[in-house]
């Protein structure tokens, strides 16, 4: 993950790929860092200062997305 | 129009290659008058960074037969380029794998001709395969993230299922399963490499099923053999929008086919020019940029900007004219073109000694090989 520096937007570089990031995808993966899902959906609901269920469908779809793409892994 | 900003540079550092595959897209009649150097290619680094370009492809040729490209994977980094290695695996050892782990290399597409070892190595013409599986296991151990390319023909199309397992069993996170594209010398070999219909189509399902099942573990991408489409391909996402290629010699092509593909379009060099005003202003970049080269039924079509007329290079390869609408599009006037070509098809003919191999570029004009036959070579067309 960087900045495009054409944009000021994050990018997720992957091989023969990138995928312009919105600011919610952006934060997700700025937790990933060896948190579990939950600890992340803690963290970004105690940031924003939400009820964690509001973001729980959020993150866990955005992660899963993105491991089905194999551009993240849960160890 | 205005020129986008591009968002990747396929590097073909180098045509030497130690395979010789009759699929190779490089151009048959390769030049080969001086390889930019480093410093050259750090340059054009630096300069497609500024233009907006996100990843680099190392590529060509076999990249690994340049001594520099440690070198030139660390310029990219230091440009904050993902960088890429598509390679052979050949020459890969642990020294090299080491260097290029050190200078921060992203990833590895490590290219395969089967996952039968008699086979692939048939395929390339030397004993490639058991390099290729102890390749594998190096980039691994490097900690490095490995894609697996397979490229699919007649020959080996029906090995699917197993090329698909190979790709778990070596813990490839990617593997492109991607039906032989016809430039090249796969033009000169279509006639043995095109597979039929009823293996395409199992094909395809084997694919999809493979995809369900390993989503999450493997991510499978299959492309598909455009001659049995009736849309074309979204080529490049369009002509001098998202991709530049850089060739050995400094060629700034939009794509690696359009060279030889397209012998009326006059290509710029990095060594007379900026590589921005090659992006933005050259003849080459803007010709089929955008919509309005379009002829119809381009024009009209409201897929225009979805498959951007198919590809240049095919255009010009099958119609003699690379303005003209792809002609694997149903809606083509030429579409007759590719029906021919698929009715005509020999299944019998795909063994080794129907094939033309790739031999490297030579500095002179002589390019003819040993293994290219008489009747093959009353089969070319002659290309610039």
């Amino acid at each position: 993950m960087q900045t495009d520096s054409k944009t000021d937007k994050s990018v997720l570089l992957f091989p023969e790929g990138v995928l312009e990031l919105n600011e919610t995808a952006q934060e997700i993966l700025t937790h990933c860092d060896g948190q579990t899902v939950s600890e992340i959906i803690q963290a970004l609901a105690k940031e924003y200062d939400v009820d964690p269920k509001m973001l729980a469908t959020d993150v866990q779809e955005t992660l899963a997305d993105l491991q089905r793409r194999k551009l993240i892994q849960f160890t | 129009m205005t020129a986008p900003r591009p968002y990747a540079l396929l590097a073909e550092i180098t045509y030497r290659c130690p395979l010789h595959c009759p699929y190779c897209s490089n151009p048959t009649q390769a030049r080969d008058n001086g390889e930019l150097s480093t410093d050259e290619w750090t340059r054009v680094i630096r300069e497609a960074a500024a233009l907006g370009v996100l990843q680099i492809g190392f590529s060509g040729g076999e990249p690994l037969a340049r001594r520099d490209l440690p070198d030139l994977v660390r310029a990219a980094r230091e440009a904050n380029l993902y960088t890429n290695l598509i390679t052979s695996g050949i020459g890969l050892d642990d020294d090299r794998m080491g260097a290029l782990r050190d200078a921060g290399l992203d990833s590895v597409q490590l290219s395969f001709q089967s996952d039968n070892s008699d086979l692939a190595d048939e395929i390339a013409g030397t004993r490639a395969h058991q390099h290729k599986l102890s390749a594998a296991a190096k980039v691994r151990a490097a900690g490095i993230p490995l894609s697996l390319n397979f490229v699919i023909h007649r020959r080996n199309i029906d090995r699917l299922p197993e090329m698909i397992e190979l790709a778990e069993t070596l813990h490839a996170e990617r593997v492109e399963l991607a039906n032989v594209q016809f430039y090249g010398w796969a033009f000169l070999n279509r006639a043995t490499l095109l597979p039929t219909r009823q293996q395409v189509i199992r094909a395809r399902e084997i694919a999809t099923a493979a995809k369900a099942r390993l989503a999450g573990k493997v991510d499978i991408f299959y492309v598909l053999p455009d001659y049995y489409e009736s849309r074309p391909k979204p080529c490049l996402a369009g002509w001098g929008q998202r991709y530049l290629t850089v060739n050995p010699i400094g060629d700034v092509l939009p794509c690696p086919t359009a060279s030889s593909a397209i012998p009326d379009l006059r290509f710029e060099n990095v060594r007379a020019h900026a590589l921005d005003w090659i992006w933005r202003e050259s003849e080459s970049f803007n010709r089929f940029r955008g919509t309005e080269w379009m002829p119809e039924p381009c024009q009209s079509c409201p897929q225009r900007e979805i498959d951007f007329g198919g590809c240049r290079c095919q255009a010009a390869l099958l119609t003699g004219n690379a303005a003209n609408t792809d002609p694997v599009c149903e809606l083509s006037p030429n579409r007759a073109a590719v029906d021919a070509i698929l009715s005509n098809l020999n299944p019998s003919s795909d063994q080794a000694s129907d094939w033309i191999y790739r031999i490297n570029p030579k500095p002179s004009s002589l390019f003819l090989s040993r293994a290219t036959t008489p009747k093959a070579l009353a089969e070319q067309r002659p290309s610039g």
